[in-house]
């Protein structure tokens, strides 16, 4: 009897322990994410004016802004997205709609999957050795394809998800009255996943705007207002990478506003693509 | 009557084109989806022949010994890459031993503790930490972790081991703050978020029956995770951290801010070192010489193989538990 009821207590006991270490488990990967983002909006805020919008990256130990490295992040994630979210939907759509049950499907799938998480580094070597080599010369347009790599896998993903969650019976009753099978997918298949498609870009748009190693060595950077594509040109991430590590102060500090602009941009865009899918999942 | 016969054969034959005409432009759209799927595979198989191809003059100058030797001389062109290798390795070691622990534990809480109007903001939080550019975790690493690290733990934990043989070397040397340990806690940081969302993911899959029925025979909450959810999500748990695993080994721009690019292996985990991606981000563009830069490429080839082996059997693992939740 004492030892049923002792036993009782240790287990409720050993319950408790690991609860509790659950709970703190939380609490501290939580503490980290408001540790990062409140030194973010401290470091960051401080140097938030308007000239960091209107003025081009200062030479050391001067004041200036970020207006050409955000040009420059802007111009080649527009190209990057422009080029890759055609290739990513058609895939996609051959995945789920074409190629549903084939095996080039699941091939791709395993495949697209893998790009999905490789590092980007890598693909900014392969962009290298693909156009700047042969190129002779960092430009714009290599630090978009690298981006434009990047963007693709998520679009597929998306893409494919989406298009599956779209009932078969919708594209039956298309098919029934003699739509061929590009017009079904065109007209009810899309705009049936629209929500959702349009959410894997906003997806894609957060994580490229982000992303430093592969423009490392494709753009490069630029310390001038530059809008030619065929030469090197300067992005925020690159810039905040090069600010950063300086010893200068007030380059430091622009890589600080630098920093948490890009991040209140990654995170609105998340947030507003979460709350597209978000909505119809409540539904 | 003989006006309708007389139309018939040009209805049909506009029919008849309109059928051709639809079978024509769904070849093209066909053809056209089935092209970008198999760009996809392009892409991979292309990645992988131009790092061969750009890692070749090194590969041929330094043969097998470009994996063992650990000098890195750029002046005398004598590169090995067993240092970045330590590195990559150690780092992304140090960073899934603290990672998974605690990325199971905000699973566990999420899933079974955590009241209901809590978990979905909770939840997305940890999502969003996942969404933070790399770049954010590496300029925080070098200006609030590293000094915070220099100035109170490590000089702490250097005191506390100092006579302690074996222990003394892991942690000895001065405390410069940055080094092995604290690219360790950023990866971890980094990777945190995907072990949570994929643990929590896989812990959803657990049938309530299940463990509804350890419930009732009067399991505490610790022993249904333990006897219960974990044996039968084993397999994901296993391909999540092998994903987080694959990022922790590629991740470039956190870990080039706080490694401090040294080409050395220290046992001290203080001490600085280099990882493959920090070596190439830090070098590429500064290569003089074939060489150095097909060395750095070379480097670029071991990581890509690597991690496309560690995430192949992740995404193995997690199709395994996708097959038998569709079944």
């Amino acid at each position: 009897m004492s030892t049923a009821a002792s036993l009782h207590q240790s287990r409720k006991r050993k319950n408790g322990v690991m609860m509790a270490l659950c709970v703190i488990a939380a609490c501290i990967g939580l503490a980290w994410l408001a540790l990062i983002l409140g030194a973010l909006l401290y470091k960051g805020l401080a140097g938030v004016s308007l000239s960091v919008f209107t003025e081009m990256t200062p030479p050391p130990g001067d004041a200036g802004g970020l207006l050409n490295a955000i040009y420059g992040s802007i111009v080649m994630t527009i190209i990057g997205i422009i080029v890759g979210t055609p290739i990513g939907v058609l895939a996609g759509t051959y995945m789920a709609e074409y190629g549903r049950f084939s095996k080039l499907t699941t091939v791709v799938r395993f495949i697209n999957d893998i790009l999905l998480s490789a590092p980007s580094i890598i693909i900014g070597l392969f962009v290298y050795e693909l156009m700047v080599r042969p190129m002779g010369h960092f430009s714009a347009i290599a630090g978009a394809v690298a981006l434009a790599i990047l963007v693709i896998p998520v679009v597929v993903r998306t893409t494919e998800d989406m298009l599956n969650l779209v009932p078969n019976a919708l594209r039956e009753a298309g098919t029934a009255i003699g739509a061929p099978r590009w017009v079904v997918i065109r007209s009810v298949a899309y705009r049936a996943a629209l929500s959702g498609i349009v959410t894997g870009i906003l997806l894609a748009i957060a994580r490229i705007s982000g992303e430093t190693a592969p423009l490392l060595f494709t753009a490069l950077n630029n310390q001038f207002w530059s809008s030619n594509l065929n030469a090197p040109m300067a992005s925020l991430p690159v810039t905040i990478f090069q600010f950063a590590l300086s010893p200068y102060e007030e380059w430091q500090q622009l890589a600080w506003t630098g920093a948490l602009i890009i991040t209140l941009t990654v995170l609105a865009l998340s947030i507003f693509a979460r709350s597209l899918t978000g909505r119809r999942e409540d539904k | 009557m003989s006006a309708v016969q007389e139309a018939l054969p040009a209805v049909r034959s506009s029919r008849d084109a309109t059928v051709r005409r639809f079978a024509l432009t769904d070849a093209i759209f066909h053809a056209t989806t089935r092209a970008a799927a198999i760009l996809v595979l392009v892409l991979l198989g292309g990645v992988a022949i131009s790092l061969f191809a750009g890692s070749w003059q090194a590969l041929s100058t330094f043969g097998f010994s470009f994996l063992t030797s650990e000098s890195w001389n750029p002046v005398t062109e004598k590169f090995g890459a067993l240092a970045p290798i330590y590195g990559t390795i150690i780092t992304s070691a140090i960073a899934i031993l603290i990672a998974v622990p605690l990325g199971i534990g905000i699973a566990i809480f999420l899933t079974e503790l955590c009241p209901r109007p809590l978990r979905r903001p909770i939840g997305m939080a940890v999502e969003l930490l996942a969404g933070i550019p790399s770049i954010i975790y590496g300029i925080w690493g070098l200006f609030v972790l590293a000094p915070f690290l220099q100035t109170t733990v490590q000089p702490f934990i250097i005191s506390v081991f100092h006579g302690i043989p074996g222990l003394n070397s892991l942690f000895a040397g001065p405390p410069y703050g940055i080094g092995l340990l604290t690219s360790a806690m950023i990866l971890a940081i980094m990777i945190l978020p995907f072990i949570t969302s994929i643990t929590k993911d896989v812990f959803d899959t657990v049938p309530s029956v299940l463990k509804e029925s350890a419930y009732g025979i009067g399991c505490t909450t610790w022993e249904v995770t333990r006897r219960v959810v974990i044996p039968y999500t084993r397999i994901g748990i296993m391909g999540g951290v092998m994903l987080a695993l694959g990022r922790a080994l590629g991740e470039t721009m956190a870990v080039t801010f706080v490694i401090g690019n040294a080409h050395r292996i220290s046992t001290s985990l203080f001490a600085p070192a280099t990882t493959i991606s920090a070596t190439i981000a830090n070098e590429f563009t500064e290569a003089v010489g074939d060489l150095y830069t097909s060395s750095l490429v070379a480097l670029g080839l071991i990581l890509f193989v690597i991690t496309f082996l560690i995430l192949a059997i992740a995404r193995y693992m997690l199709m395994r538990i996708d097959a038998r939740t569709g079944a």
